[in-house]
């Protein structure tokens, strides 16, 4: 939880990059570096829309050593509750937005002896940053990115430019798919993969990898997850004796925040954890989106991630 | 603190090592109540009142230019007190940059760093060091960045690399330790590293603490302080040199205590490194005597309190067992009964 500790920045490059992806630049607010980060972390940018505040996770793109700008790519969500439409739409050159310090949640293992690297569309973008960190490293990588056809290609001249043989493409549009199964089987020990993109990629690679005999330690992936639009419903918050509304279109963490609760996050997209909170009473059912909870703690309906879960209920009283 | 430095005391042999009044009354008492048990006691590490040993990042007392000497007589008799696993190079870095800004920043009277991309010019007078280097490459520096910097920082520091959800103990410099050792531990996950520490794993104080541990964030240190005594002011109380230390407790007396026993109290930050994605755990040290304990009213009463009804297995773990009576008997008169005020401030 860091508001209090966010950075003012300037929107100083805008580029469609792809029909659904636009790539932004933003630099600290009188000039100045920003903080040193790592290949594969991710800012929350805080967006002040007329009616309500976003806050969405962005990976960094750019290089960790070019301080001067934060780069980060933005598809535009087609069941958007705002964030990435108000960032298409009402950004522009010179707009303000705050950005909390980078997390990375997506590292690359130091101890690997290869890395295998798998984007899907708009999941490039940590992997770009990875892919810097790993220039000039000496351990061996190769970079497999699957993307709809050549218009949606988002950073493909970039990569071409300095992977040269370690880039694979495979366009769905002309039926090419990564040949996942004899990709991961045949790996030496010590190869370490990761994988971002949509969930389908994420879950058959995870998949594959296990089935080829990986151990699970070798298999990093990340997937922020939107959250999702759901019914409304009404919680109970029995520290702070409040009730919340919780409309369609508005995250649970979202409705707390806004009736002037803080909750303790750091992703705000189901991967972290850091938001988890206790369900004291329940009468109905928990939507769980996040990546987090294991199925038995989902089972359970103790717990939930308010960040992207939700509830089905009549009731719902959660420890805050 | 503006500290005048005491260049010539000691932490062995004569141990000529003694607080002043400006640094007794800054001591970092870990008791805010009259009774101790372990807690996840992490709190951001913001920066403290002025004076304050939390003040800045790095505390830099009047003791720093004799824990230096003394961090280099160590390093000169044992090398493997400082060790750095080869993936650690860039945290190295990190650590190095992070120590360097803080104290530029916090003590510009002592040091300075000027950048110019990434060529670097150093300065540190106390030590009377003047050093240019290109940050990011190891050869233009005398030693690695990590062994570079910390012998030139007060307390111990270890680096911790985050991968499969832990975090592993594979850098550090150790040479003030209570009690452990790093080239035992290098290459250890958290768990394992704390394994000997009692309670405190049925207390889940570990689960809670990796689990914090690994979210946190850049820009964003904490720190807590854990504590232990020591007979003398010893510095080195480690594994390896057990032979010379060890026997020192079978020497304390009710007569003896107030200037053999001292607190040994621990201030602990964690900082994110920001290009490794590691952690950095400062360690730093602070001794003071029972004699100048007691010249605080309330500091006597409540130390004679928390030792007396501390628990069993911390009497054990921390090594008190031969002279803990000792101890307690020679603070008991300053005790009066009176109640004392809470929190830690001298009154």
């Amino acid at each position: 939880m860091n508001d209090a500790q966010t950075i003012a920045v300037e929107v100083v490059g805008i580029e469609q990059v792809t029909p659904l992806i636009k790539h932004f630049k933003l630099a600290p607010v009188g000039g100045g570096l920003l903080p040193v980060f790592s290949g594969g972390s991710h800012i929350i940018v805080v967006m002040q829309a007329k009616d309500r505040v976003h806050k969405n996770p962005y990976s960094l793109l750019g290089s960790p050593s070019q301080l001067t700008t934060y780069e980060i790519g933005v598809r535009r969500m087609e069941e958007s509750r705002g964030g990435s439409h108000f960032m298409h739409d009402a950004v522009k050159l010179g707009s303000r937005l705050e950005i909390a310090h980078p997390v990375n949640l997506f590292g690359l293992d130091k101890i690997a002896r290869k890395h295998v690297l798998i984007a899907g569309g708009i999941g490039i973008t940590p992997i770009l940053a990875q892919l810097e960190d790993l220039h000039g490293g000496g351990v061996p990588y190769e970079l497999h990115y699957s993307v709809r056809s050549a218009e949606h290609a988002a950073f493909l001249e970039r990569l071409r430019r300095r992977e040269g043989a370690r880039l694979h493409i495979y366009y769905d549009s002309d039926g090419q798919l990564i040949p996942f199964e004899p990709l991961l089987a045949a790996q030496p020990l010590g190869t370490h993969v990761y994988v971002c993109g949509p969930a389908g990629m994420i879950k058959h690679v995870i998949g594959t990898a296990q089935a080829s005999g990986w151990p699970d330690s070798h298999i990093h992936w990340e997937q922020f997850s939107a959250p999702p639009v759901g019914d409304a419903f009404e919680v109970f918050l029995a520290r702070s004796k409040i009730s919340v509304h919780v409309p369609p279109d508005q995250s649970l963490l979202e409705s707390i925040e806004a009736a002037g609760v803080e909750v303790p996050y750091l992703c705000r997209g189901g991967v972290c954890g850091f938001c988890h909170t206790r369900v004291l009473e329940l009468d109905g059912e928990l939507m769980h989106n996040d990546h987090f909870l294991s199925n038995a703690d989902k089972a359970n309906a103790k717990n939930i991630m308010p960040c992207v879960s939700r509830a089905r209920c009549k009731r719902l009283v959660l420890d805050l | 603190m503006s500290a005048v430095f005491k260049p010539h005391e000691t932490f062995r042999d004569d141990f000529s090592y003694r607080n002043s009044p400006q640094a007794i009354r800054r001591f970092p008492l870990p008791f805010a109540e009259d009774a101790y048990m372990y807690s996840v006691n992490i709190e951001p590490h913001l920066p403290g009142p002025p004076g304050s040993v939390t003040e800045f990042a790095f505390d830099v007392d009047e003791h720093y230019v004799a824990e230096c000497r003394e961090r280099a007589i160590v390093l000169a008799a044992e090398p493997l007190r400082y060790q750095a696993l080869p993936h650690m190079m860039s945290s190295q870095w990190d650590c190095l940059e992070l120590i360097m800004e803080s104290l530029a920043k916090d003590y510009p009277a002592h040091f300075s760093l000027s950048r110019q991309g990434n060529r670097w010019h150093w300065i540190n007078r106390p030590l009377e060091i003047d050093q240019q280097f290109t940050f990011g490459d190891a050869a233009t520096l005398p030693r690695e960045p990590l062994d570079y910097i910390t012998r030139q920082a007060q307390g111990d520091f270890v680096v911790m690399d985050q991968r499969e959800g832990d975090l592993w103990c594979e850098a550090g410099m150790v040479t003030t330790q209570a009690d452990w050792s790093l080239d035992f531990d290098i290459g250890m996950t958290f768990k394992e590293w704390h394994g000997p520490v009692p309670l405190a794993h049925e207390l889940q104080v570990f689960d809670r603490a990796l689990k914090f541990l690994l979210n946190l964030r850049l820009g964003s240190p904490v720190r807590r302080l854990n504590w232990t005594m020591t007979v003398h002011p010893r510095l080195d109380t480690s594994p390896e040199n057990y032979p010379h230390w060890g026997p020192d407790r079978a020497m304390v007396t009710p007569q003896n205590a107030g200037d053999l026993v001292h607190l040994r109290v621990e201030l602990q930050g964690l900082w994110r490194l920001p290009r490794s994605n590691a952690i950095v755990f400062g360690i730093r040290c602070y001794l003071i005597s029972l004699r100048e304990l007691a010249t605080v009213p309330k500091w006597a009463r409540r130390v004679h309190r928390v030792l007396r009804d501390l628990h069993p297995a911390l009497i054990d773990y921390k090594g008190l067992t031969r002279y803990r009576d000792a101890a307690i008997a020679w603070l008991a008169p300053f005790d009066d009964g009176a109640p004392t005020t809470p929190g830690t401030a001298p009154e």
